[in-house]
């Protein structure tokens, strides 16, 4: 809303609005820029207050692949916490980048070029302002995805800052893109990896923290748990990082598409996203990092464009965010990518959440009141702290049955160990089904849901 | 569309519900190979105990869908006893069912060109309930195991099938090579 707008005519990006509303529009308006320029007050403009409800189905008609059948029935598309789908205007605003647009990007000197390059870094602010960076610019750096973002912190931060004995705290629930880079990193530099555990009831047991974040360089965890749904308190872990003198990583690919976020308010130094898990194309993350700590760093893919100058014994890196972009970037994604956080805002991220929050606490008691004690949901039970991923036990059916049977109902749910198995082993289980939530679903996705269980329970009963 | 009920058949619930041959054999004699799919986490665990050139005993633990479980089930009544020979004339049967499209071009070269099985497993019927002019493989000669064949049509769930079939391979791969050591 008013804050995304005022990134694109920030000073020193003058036309900046008009180049991508130019881009857009000749498509015929899509539907979001329809919604925010002609019709003011409607139900996603403006809506981001507490309670008011999200009209589901005027944001489901935006979502050409909801309208897709599948198997003779209406898509229930419970899986966008492994990827959600993306509304009309996105696709809308990356044909238009290729159509009118497009070019290489901090190389061309001719109109299309420097359009170009004025969308790309436009993309780079507004997805600063979404999180709240002190300094849009210059802290934001596009990745392939929010993986690539850890590994550039491992990489180029961890090689650079870290050495032999060193400590770093993580948790449990990490999806495997924040532990695997840490087991490498651990295992070439010989690190300490020390781990803040679950408890009973699904949340980090945090009276070890003070003991564990000791003497640590790093400590890193997730915003919000991709299995389990669990938003740890990730404010007092910073804290309490800090206090001990390391820096903090957040892995926030669940929870930036889903909250409120602002990086201020989290207290990290670090924050890892991916696009296609908010709307946005597959192909682009970020991270977001420090000014200071950014600029201290040394770059992470070498190449072209990440470069100041380049002699045959030598090379002198480009300044912060450049020096971490090797390569052409991903354009059309960065501009795909703004698209969708235009599209969120206009919903209102507090809308957001409290529209998942309702539905999860729905989901909850629907499920339950269909399928009784028979359905386990391995998470925290109702909403305080928690997000809209369930991750379900029904009965002893294996995981990837119910999601072959769900399937038939045009069900779509993820089975699997989700990249977390240390958590699964904690949890006793090699895998879930796990159905999570987004803007576009209503109860009537939870109700085909628990019908669909049903069945499933029939068939192998 | 392929119906659910290819999938999962009585036979193949039936071997799931009650799984035979379950259990574990003292190692050694016995040989034990675990197989993972390491896209969902199911794990068939084969202990192998070969006697000679004899397959004589057979033992199947280990955790997963009901398709890797039940073709694990399956497998061990198919094979339990039989000379190695034909332990891996079963199993190069039962994985030719698994691959109809390659097994198709290899051995039947005219049918080669229609692919409809293999472009997503979704358009083809003809292979459902027994059109033998369609299957390279005798199904006869697979007895129960021709239950599994369903499975073709559902592509990701194949490697839940093979899972148990590729350890056992492994486990009499290693019982042949080591006592051509000894």
């Amino acid at each position: 809303m008013a804050h995304v707008k005022s990134t694109i005519q920030e000073p020193g990006q003058p036309q900046g609005a008009s180049s991508l509303q130019g881009a857009s529009s000749p498509q015929g308006a899509s539907s979001l820029q329809g919604a925010s320029s002609l019709q003011g007050a409607s139900s996603l403009q403006g809506a981001d207050a507490p309670g008011r409800r999200l009209d589901v189905d005027r944001i489901r008609s935006d979502f050409p692949l909801l309208a897709r059948q599948v198997h003779g029935r209406r898509l229930v598309y419970l899986d966008s916490a492994a990827s959600s789908q993306r509304p009309r205007a996105v696709l809308q605003a990356m044909d238009a980048y290729y159509e009118t647009t497009h070019a290489n990007v901090h190389r061309g000197v001719y109109a299309i070029a420097e359009e170009a390059d004025r969308l790309y870094e436009q993309a780079r602010v507004t997805v600063g302002h979404f999180i709240g960076a002190p300094h849009p610019a210059r802290e934001v750096v596009f990745t392939k995805n929010a993986t690539e973002a850890v590994n550039l912190v491992a990489f180029s931060w961890g090689r650079a800052n870290l050495k032999p004995g060193d400590a770093i705290v993580l948790t449990e629930m990490e999806h495997h893109s924040n532990l695997v880079p840490w087991l490498v990193l651990a295992a070439d530099l010989g690190l300490e990896l020390r781990y803040l555990r679950m408890d009973d009831s699904y949340r980090l047991d945090l009276s070890s923290l003070d003991r564990l974040v000791e003497g640590a360089k790093l400590v890193t965890c997730t915003v919000m748990s991709n299995v389990l749904g669990t938003i740890p308190p990730f404010a007092s872990i910073a804290e309490a990082a800090h206090s001990a003198g390391a820096v903090v990583l957040a892995d926030g690919a669940q929870s930036v598409p889903h909250h409120v976020t602002d990086v201020g308010s989290l207290g990290c130094d670090f924050l890892a996203f991916s696009s296609h898990k908010m709307l946005g194309p597959t192909g682009i993350g970020v991270l977001w990092g420090r000014e200071d700590l950014l600029d201290a760093m040394p770059p992470f893919m070498t190449g072209g464009g990440m470069i100041r100058d380049v002699k045959l014994d030598g090379f002198v890196p480009d300044e912060t965010p450049g020096k971490f972009e090797a390569g052409t970037p991903p354009i059309a994604e960065a501009i795909g990518l703004a698209e969708a956080i235009r599209y969120l805002t206009d919903i209102g991220m507090t809308s957001v959440e409290h529209h998942e929050s309702h539905l999860t606490a729905y989901a909850e008691e629907a499920l339950a009141g269909t399928l009784g004690a028979d359905l386990r949901i391995l998470g925290p039970a109702g909403t305080v702290a928690r997000g809209g991923v369930l991750s379900l036990a029904y009965r002893d059916i294996h995981p990837h049955d119910l999601a072959q049977v769900l399937d038939e109902s045009g069900v779509c749910i993820r089975a699997g160990h989700h990249c977390a198995k240390p958590l699964m082993r904690r949890l006793g289980v090699s895998a879930t089904a796990r159905a999570s939530l987004y803007v576009y679903n209503d109860e009537s996705d939870v109700d085909a849901l628990a019908e669909a269980l049903g069945k499933a329970g029939s068939l192998f009963g | 569309m392929p119906a659910l009920e290819d999938l999962y058949r009585e036979i193949i619930l039936d071997h799931y519900r009650s799984p035979r041959n379950r259990g574990e054999l003292a190692v050694p004699p016995a040989r034990r190979v675990e197989g993972f799919n390491p896209l969902c986490g199911d794990e068939v665990v084969v202990y192998a105990e070969v006697d000679g050139d004899k397959l004589a005993d057979i033992r199947i633990s280990g955790q997963g869908c009901s398709i890797s479980q039940s073709s694990a089930s399956l497998m061990s009544t198919a094979v339990k006893g039989l000379p190695l020979g034909e332990v891996r004339e079963v199993i190069r049967t039962f994985k030719s069912m698994m691959s109809l499209h390659e097994a198709a071009i290899d051995e039947h070269g005219d049918h080669g060109g229609e692919d409809g099985e293999h472009a997503s497993g979704t358009s083809g019927d003809s292979s459902g309930e027994g059109g033998p002019g369609e299957e390279p493989v005798d199904l006869e000669k697979l007895g129960e195991l021709a239950a599994l064949q369903g499975v073709v049509k559902f592509p990701v769930r194949i490697k839940c099938a093979t899972l148990a079939w590729n350890t056992l391979v492994q486990a009499i791969d290693e019982a042949e090579s080591s006592s051509g050591e000894e």
